[in-house]
């Protein structure tokens, strides 16, 4: 679905991603986990066309995106949720969700409004109660279904997700993780970007390590998670005072 | 002081303030999408009046006033096609520089389609002379269309905004714009609409306030600050606040003519935008904490 090679992005002349190569296919959840300032949101930004900055080849369902805007790369079918809950603050919670849809008015005759609106009232039902409230007065958690759920009115075949854990208190991000589980039982593809290695690898099916802009490793998610490297870069595990004890 | 003379006064503030209040609202549709003050506003309001006195030769009123605003909204578009479409970040300083060069360049261009002169469009209803009268109080019939035209236009523009597909897609623009973009929204597109409407706007008022004001081509300018003053006083990008302060400002210059001589009349709104910008930039329904994250 998503195929990548040898992906350069940068800033002006700062070089930020180096010779990045990866895919995601259909019906998958890929992780990409790295610590801060390895490249994670850039790779997104790159993906989803905010950063122009880019060269290399990017691949959406077997066609070029590299040189696309963001907003035509939307109407393709691949949705980013972006760093930060970036919801409309100073609108509704409904107002936000078609905006979301807009996409799919404008390209798909059969789509109905309504039907999706009642999907993203029952997957996130907290978001039915305060349909009517102003975007920036929810509480960080529900903000982030929020973004998610806006993203999801398009109906993208692919839904990339920049860190929606950041903030967030532990249960919430529990809450957050179970949806993006269900997503995939529902037959889609995501693309989560996490700081938090654990709960990522734990629903993920594969996972890129990504350090420092460059990808150092590529393996099945409970693999990834029994890494030592891994355990001990990212899981925050000592093992050195373990296999002492 | 004399009660009729009172509401006279208050009459003429209300007329004034309403226009001011719509050149302030242009303002702060275009301020709202790009973050920039387009300081050609005033210009749009000229154009308006002058295309619309220009036309009635050949058409009749409402059919003159209808034209002048749809081609000042085309000027809008190729404005904003010409001269900001292109720009990647541009800064704050030189969008100003840019829009003042704009401004020159109307207002000149103006002057050499139609000269020096002062032109009006005529009263929409009865004349000069003709008047609706309360008691005491008389009131033009003019007075009358400035401020329903002005409400009309305003409660179109709220719907516009709130219940629209472009326009929940402006303020998308307006509150994120990235985030917008990634909703599929062509944001250039957006800030293309910004000026089309804003120029739609000023024409309009331009055209109804002709009657009483009367239009040259140097018109625009002392709206623009009029406008300003207002868009500022009310806070920035606030529209609905922008009528209210519109209003605060017209009675205020009227009633002041009653201690001061009329030549005076400007002192009064320069003096609130200095002071309002020291003492309060964010305006007086403007929220502080908005305001210290505006690049203005």
């Amino acid at each position: 679905m998503l195929r990548i090679k040898n992906l350069d992005a940068g800033y002006g002349k700062l070089k930020v991603l180096r010779r990045i190569s990866m895919h995601v296919s259909p019906g998958e959840i890929v992780t990409i986990i790295g610590a801060n300032g390895a490249g994670k949101t850039t790779l997104l930004h790159a993906i989803s066309g905010l950063l122009k900055n880019r060269s290399g080849e990017i691949l959406f369902d077997k066609r070029e995106i590299g040189s696309l805007p963001p907003e035509k790369i939307v109407f393709l079918g691949c949705s980013l949720v972006p760093e930060g809950r970036q919801v409309f603050a100073a609108m509704t919670v409904l107002e936000n969700l078609l905006l979301g849809s807009y996409v799919q008015q404008k390209q798909n005759r059969d789509y109905k409004v309504q039907d999706q609106l009642q999907k993203m009232y029952e997957l996130f039902p907290r978001l039915k109660e305060r349909r009517q409230q102003l975007a920036g007065t929810l509480s960080g958690g529900e903000q982030q279904m929020l973004a998610i759920a806006r993203a999801l009115m398009a109906k993208p075949k692919l839904i990339m997700m920049d860190e929606p854990s950041m903030g967030l208190a532990p249960l919430i991000v529990k809450d957050i993780f179970s949806i993006v589980g269900r997503l995939r039982e529902e037959g889609n593809t995501v693309l989560l970007i996490e700081q938090n290695a654990k709960a990522a690898l734990g629903i993920a099916d594969r996972g890129y390590v990504l350090e420092t802009g460059r990808i150092i490793l590529e393996e099945n998610a409970d693999e990834l998670l029994l890494n030592r490297d891994v355990q001990r870069a990212y899981l925050g595990r000592d093992l050195d005072s373990e296999t002492k004890m | 002081m004399n009660i009729d003379f009172f509401f006279q006064y208050l009459v003429a503030g209300i007329t004034y303030g309403t226009i001011y209040a719509i050149v302030a609202i242009g303002f702060n549709i275009i301020y709202n999408t790009t973050g920039i003050i387009n300081f050609a506003q005033g210009e749009f309001v000229m154009l308006g009046g002058m295309i619309s006195v220009a036309l009635h030769a050949f058409v009749p009123l409402p059919a003159a006033i209808l034209a002048a605003v749809i081609l000042t909204m085309m000027i809008g578009a190729i404005i904003e096609i010409l001269f900001i479409r292109w720009l990647a970040n541009p800064s704050v300083l030189r969008m100003i520089i840019i829009t003042i060069g704009i401004s020159i360049l109307v207002r000149e261009t103006a002057l050499h389609i139609w000269g020096a002169g002062v032109r009006a469009l005529p009263y929409f209803t009865g004349s000069e002379v003709s008047a609706i009268s309360v008691g005491d109080v008389h009131v033009s019939p003019q007075v009358l269309w400035v401020i329903g035209i002005s409400a009309v236009t305003v409660t179109g523009l709220n719907l516009f905004f709130g219940r629209t597909l472009p326009g929940r897609q402006m303020r998308a623009c307006a509150s994120n714009r990235n985030a917008a973009r990634l909703c599929g929204i062509n944001a250039k597109n957006m800030v293309t609409l910004s000026f089309v409407l804003s120029a739609g706007i000023g024409a309009l008022a331009g055209c109804v306030v002709s009657p009483i004001t009367y239009i040259q081509y140097d018109s625009g300018t002392p709206l623009a600050i009029k406008g300003f003053t207002v868009a500022i006083l009310g806070g920035l990008g606030n529209s609905m606040a922008a009528v209210a302060a519109g209003l605060i400002l017209g009675v205020l210059e009227s009633f002041s003519i009653w201690i001061m001589p009329t030549a005076y009349k400007d002192v009064i709104s320069i003096s609130i935008l200095l002071l309002i910008l020291f003492v309060r930039p964010s305006g007086l329904f403007g929220n502080k904490e908005a305001a210290g994250l505006k690049e203005f």
